[in-house]
């Protein structure tokens, strides 16, 4: 069969919500998926809140992103591509110590397109950053650019790709956000992963939309970009750190 | 009069599911790369990912069923575009083996539940599916 469990399951909880919540209700939107012929618009902005007090020591967000996208390492730390990993913060004064999740932010001023010779490094329409390794030559500018650290270079060959996410030699790559699973009106892996075996740190959603359950948070309780001196405007927000 | 020996061996191409492809044969033999080119950019700058002239689904089609992929000598990519001389750079990076759900064979469902619960994307990968397992 063409259509997976999971893709069936999804819809079924999609379908039964549609019935049990009220209708004009906005939390439906999120769960519907753009149909495949529209292209993304920049009326949505995706985003991540992370609750750095709820991100406990371990890394199934670092693990989730790895498996889903087929990021595999050789052993070689240097030189091995990471999408996401795992930050520890030591208060020096104090000695308190906290870890938390950091990928690409998703900025909406995005240095790494800024710099980028070929215009490989780009923006889509809703905010989501990503490298078209098709036109990308690997001068790796946008490596040196980005403030977070957020991309990696992809040294040797590779195999076992995933057919949903292409990788491979001589390109620079990073967090997509699980582009194609938001496309298809499912959550991040590292999210899902978060939410079910981890701290529940995690919150993906539309910074756009008002009604959204991550705009709220935002709204109603401080967070905090990553070096917001940049001025970057990241699309993942951290909270109490 | 016997027919002389190519120098080359002939691709031996062969497809396994369905009985058309998404444009005619004498199309894609010409124009399959700028139905792929269009399409990547469209799906990778803008996020439509309507199946019809995607790679994937190329893949999920022609693979071979023995092995899974459409590289190898008798590849459905590889034996035509080597026969050619021309090299492929797709695989590069993308994944030259099916999916796994493309690859098994299709169990017998209700069609008419699922066309109801089932986004126009997966319809259209059922319907196909389905036509090419018809006798």
């Amino acid at each position: 069969m063409t259509i997976s469990r999971r893709e069936v399951l999804g819809l079924g909880a999609a379908a039964v919500g549609a019935t049990l919540l009220a209708p004009g209700l906005r939390l439906i939107e999120l769960a519907r998926a753009r149909s495949p012929e529209e292209a993304a618009t920049s009326l949505k902005r995706w985003g991540l809140l992370i609750d750095a007090s709820q991100c406990g020591d371990c890394d199934v967000c670092v693990t989730a992103c790895h498996e889903e996208n087929g990021v595999v390492g050789h052993g070689r730390p240097a030189t091995d591509a990471q999408w996401i990993r795992k930050v520890t913060l030591k208060d020096k004064q104090t000695g308190y110590v906290q870890t938390l999740p950091l990928m690409c932010q998703h900025c909406e001023e995005p240095p790494c397109v800024d710099v980028c010779p070929t215009g490989a490094s780009f923006k889509r329409a809703d905010g989501i950053v990503l490298v078209d390794k098709h036109i990308c030559i690997g001068c790796r500018y946008c490596m040196m650019a980005c403030p977070y650290k957020a991309r990696s270079f992809v040294h040797e060959d590779t195999t076992g790709q995933k057919p949903h996410a292409p990788r491979g030699k001589g390109t620079v790559e990073s967090c997509t956000l699980c582009v194609h699973r938001v496309d298809a009106g499912k959550i991040p892996a590292c999210v899902e992963a978060c939410n079910k075996d981890g701290g529940k740190a995690m919150l993906f959603g539309d910074l756009k939309d008002p009604e959204s359950e991550i705009a709220q948070r935002l709204a109603r309780a401080p967070s905090t970009q990553i070096r917001p001196d940049l001025n970057l405007n990241t699309g993942v927000r951290y909270r109490n750190i | 009069m016997a027919k002389k020996p190519a120098r080359v061996p002939l691709p031996t191409m062969q497809t396994y599911k369905g009985d058309q492809c998404v444009e005619p044969t004498e199309e894609m033999r010409r124009n399959h790369m700028n139905y792929i080119l269009h399409q990547r950019d469209e799906t990778v700058h803008k996020g439509i990912r309507t199946v019809k002239h995607s790679l994937k689904n190329c893949i999920d089609c022609h693979a071979d069923p023995k092995t899974g992929s459409v590289l190898g000598k008798d590849g459905f990519c590889e034996s035509c575009h080597s026969y050619a001389a021309v090299r492929i750079d797709c695989f590069g990076c993308h994944s030259d083996k099916a999916a796994p759900e493309a690859m098994r064979a299709a169990s017998p469902r209700s069609e008419g539940t699922q066309r109801r619960a089932l986004p126009r994307r997966a319809i259209e990968r059922a319907t196909r599916t389905a036509r090419s397992e018809a006798p």
